[in-house]
């Protein structure tokens, strides 16, 4: 799903509001989501691509005007309705207000069989294909070419893994693109590295 | 007009934020899920185990031990573990990235805000803004120049996306000027921040007095 969430690259954006050495929360509630969400997941109630995902899926006007803590608080409770914990309405009757949530859970999509592993020093190509579900390809790097730097262990895949599919492990590749090739025309120098799971790639 | 970051939510009882919070809580009070003293357990962890202290602890151990430094680069999780630190089961791999005087490395997470929070620290309100993650990727020279570093045309600038559970760690280029110093001085030198890649402790790019307060530690030649 490429979301508002799928922000690298996207031009338009100032200055970034930074501290060095600030606090690690900045309110009491902030403190306390974290830990809620944590909980959650320890819990097995959600996993961690459900929750990724319910974030994403986070209505755009409500995203970009949301701290942080306040997308894990609506992602975590999205799933706790979605997971039949609680309903919706009785979470704003105890809220004494509204309590706007995430929007609906979309198809998700399997592993894709490969014939082989990729290794470190192979070209591949990112396959440029439009997910509508949850998706761990940054849209910057669609259809573009990379050289693998580096691999991974298996993980769930993820595209299946926050859908509730069963979603066999895959290992991932670190792959990396040059700047030139993610934004001919307007990039500034550098080497940029992405990890991907193998069925997000082909060979050149 | 100015629109208000986000971050400026007030933090009273009456805030939507905390009412929405609260009821969320409520649930799993109510359902029996919360272990005694969960919170302030959660919080202990969160402020006092997995701080940027433990990154900094193998970031000294690399800059005084070659054979360590090695193995850090070859399998960051085991050489971690030798210091006594892990990284949540789901984190599958740990990669330390090498800063030279001609290469830097910064770390992002563009998707949402993915970090090795275990040794870094849980990660800062920027590292999780907007701005951060769509500007770092395509103009890591002009942020990081924002941010206080600026880099010259001979130093390479590599970004590593966290995009899937490979976590990632920057050992930033030793200071020369700390030659001979133990394992525990250095450590008191080395910031949350030079280890995402935002800052350079070496004052390449001018950046090493920034976040460090020089004068203050204690120079054993």
């Amino acid at each position: 799903m490429d979301g508002l969430h799928d922000l690298g690259g996207r031009q338009g954006f100032g200055a970034i509001q930074y501290q060095f050495g600030g606090p690690v929360y900045h309110s009491q509630w902030s403190a306390r989501v974290h830990a809620l969400s944590s909980l959650a997941r320890k819990l097995h109630i959600f996993n961690m691509d459900e929750y990724r995902h319910a974030i994403e899926r986070m209505a755009p006007r409500h995203y970009i005007g949301a701290s942080y803590y306040e997308r894990v608080l609506t992602g975590t409770a999205t799933l706790c309705v979605e997971k039949g914990l609680v309903s919706a309405s009785e979470l704003e009757r105890l809220a004494g207000g509204e309590f706007p949530m995430a929007l609906a859970l979309g198809p998700g999509r399997l592993n894709r069989s490969l014939p082989r592993h990729f290794e470190i020093g192979d070209v591949l190509r990112v396959r440029s294909e439009h997910v509508a579900g949850h998706v761990r390809i940054p849209g910057y790097v669609l259809g573009k070419t990379g050289v693998v730097v580096g691999r991974s262990p298996p993980s769930p895949f993820p595209d299946a893994s926050a859908h509730a599919m069963e979603a066999p492990a895959e290992p991932t590749c670190q792959v990396r693109f040059a700047a030139s090739e993610l934004w001919p025309g307007d990039y500034e120098s550098a080497d940029v590295y992405v990890d991907l799971f193998e069925s997000y790639l082909e060979p050149v | 007009m100015t629109i208000p970051h986000p971050l400026e939510q007030v933090d009273h009882a009456d805030h939507p934020l905390n009412r929405r919070q609260k009821a969320l809580e409520h649930i799993f009070e109510r359902k029996g899920l919360i272990p005694s003293n969960y919170f302030e357990e959660f919080h202990r962890r969160a402020t006092e185990d997995w701080t940027p202290d433990n990154g900094a602890h193998v970031v000294a151990r690399a800059w005084n031990d070659p054979a360590f430094r090695s193995r850090l680069f070859a399998d960051g999780i085991s050489a971690i573990a030798e210091l006594g630190y892990t990284m949540p089961e789901h984190q599958r791999n740990l990669i330390a990235l090498e800063d030279t005087s001609t290469v830097h490395n910064v770390i992002v997470c563009t998707l949402c805000s993915c970090t090795a929070f275990t040794l870094l620290g849980v990660a800062p309100a920027w590292y999780k803004d907007l701005e951060y993650r769509a500007r770092i990727v395509r103009q890591a020279r002009t942020v990081l120049r924002e941010m206080g570093t600026d880099l010259p045309q001979t130093v390479d600038i590599r970004v590593w996306d966290t995009t899937a559970d490979t976590r990632y760690m920057v050992i930033p280029n030793r200071p020369e000027w700390t030659k001979g110093w133990s394992e525990e001085d250095l450590a008191r030198i080395v910031t949350k921040e030079s280890m995402i890649g935002v800052a350079r402790l070496d004052g390449i790019g001018g950046s090493g007095a920034v976040s460090t307060d020089v004068s203050a530690m204690p120079h054993k030649e």
